[in-house]
């Protein structure tokens, strides 16, 4: 992989939003295809080791996302992602709610709204998220999903993947 | 009482404040003759960044200045940064699997 491609984080603490920026080393169909097909999104949406088990998912105006993330001592925190528009492979937009196992909305959790664009240029595509909490407190509790544990080895075990692949 | 943090930035009030005494410390008078507004709604602000450690006051004389507590602002961005962390793993991860996909389908 090239280790040039962007990678943009910044977070404007006057809208509690966070823009996320980042560029692939692949045709956009594809990168479109691993943010919206349930078996890919599944492959990569977890930090290791966590994993990300979608229950169901209808990628369509008004379909949902089902799914958890499940820790590595098998603990889930379930979460429904409500797709609220979709411009095939340019744009779609997520209303996104913590839940129980059940499908309920946990209403004492903080909701956030996506809005993720794609665009390609000379084969890189880029993928820029927008996601606007109601706080930025909010953001603390999707560090609080897990994420935290084991990270640092995850970091150290990428970068031993890296080197390889140089 | 015990404040959040972000209830201390989320208003733009507040913002300029510590701005202004990022700089230097400042008395709730001199900080007020920045602002269009009332010296009582200055000292409110100055409550609740207090309550929030945000902000020290150190006695000089009769006056009361107002200072940052620089580390407590760190704090807010290495929070933050652990939220970066997550993306960029996960990013990473799409890389593994994008270059895995496009193996299998040459």
């Amino acid at each position: 992989m090239s280790s040039n491609l962007l990678f943009d984080f910044t977070v404007d603490k006057t809208t509690n939003t966070v823009f996320v920026n980042r560029e692939f080393a692949v045709d956009l169909p594809l990168v479109w295809d691993a943010f919206t097909k349930q078996e890919i999104l599944d492959q990569w949406w977890a930090p290791k080791p966590w994993t990300s088990r979608t229950k169901f998912m209808d990628f369509s105006a008004g379909g949902r996302r089902f799914y958890a993330m499940v820790s590595p001592e098998g603990q889930e925190h379930w979460s429904i992602q409500e797709y609220t528009s979709i411009s095939a492979k340019t744009n779609f937009k997520i209303s996104s709610v913590f839940a129980d196992n059940d499908e309920n909305i946990n209403k004492e959790m903080p909701s956030s709204k996506w809005d993720l664009n794609f665009s390609e240029q000379n084969g890189t595509t880029s993928v820029s998220i927008i996601i606007k909490h109601n706080t930025l407190a909010d953001l603390e509790q999707h560090i609080q999903m897990g994420f935290k544990e084991g990270f640092t080895m995850t970091l150290n075990a990428l970068d031993k993947l890296f080197k390889n692949l140089k | 009482m015990r404040r959040d943090i972000f209830q201390a930035i989320a208003d733009p009030t507040r913002r300029a404040i510590i701005t202004l005494i990022a700089l230097q410390a400042m008395t709730p008078n001199a900080i007020a003759e920045n602002f269009n507004t009332t010296r009582q709604a200055i000292s409110k602000h100055l409550r609740i960044l207090t309550e929030c450690d945000l902000v020290k006051q150190a006695y000089q004389g009769r006056e009361i200045y107002y200072s940052l507590e620089i580390e407590k602002m760190k704090e807010i961005d290495k929070w933050l940064n652990q939220f970066r962390e997550i993306w960029e793993t996960r990013f990473n991860q799409l890389d593994q699997v994008l270059s895995t996909i496009k193996k299998q389908g040459k």
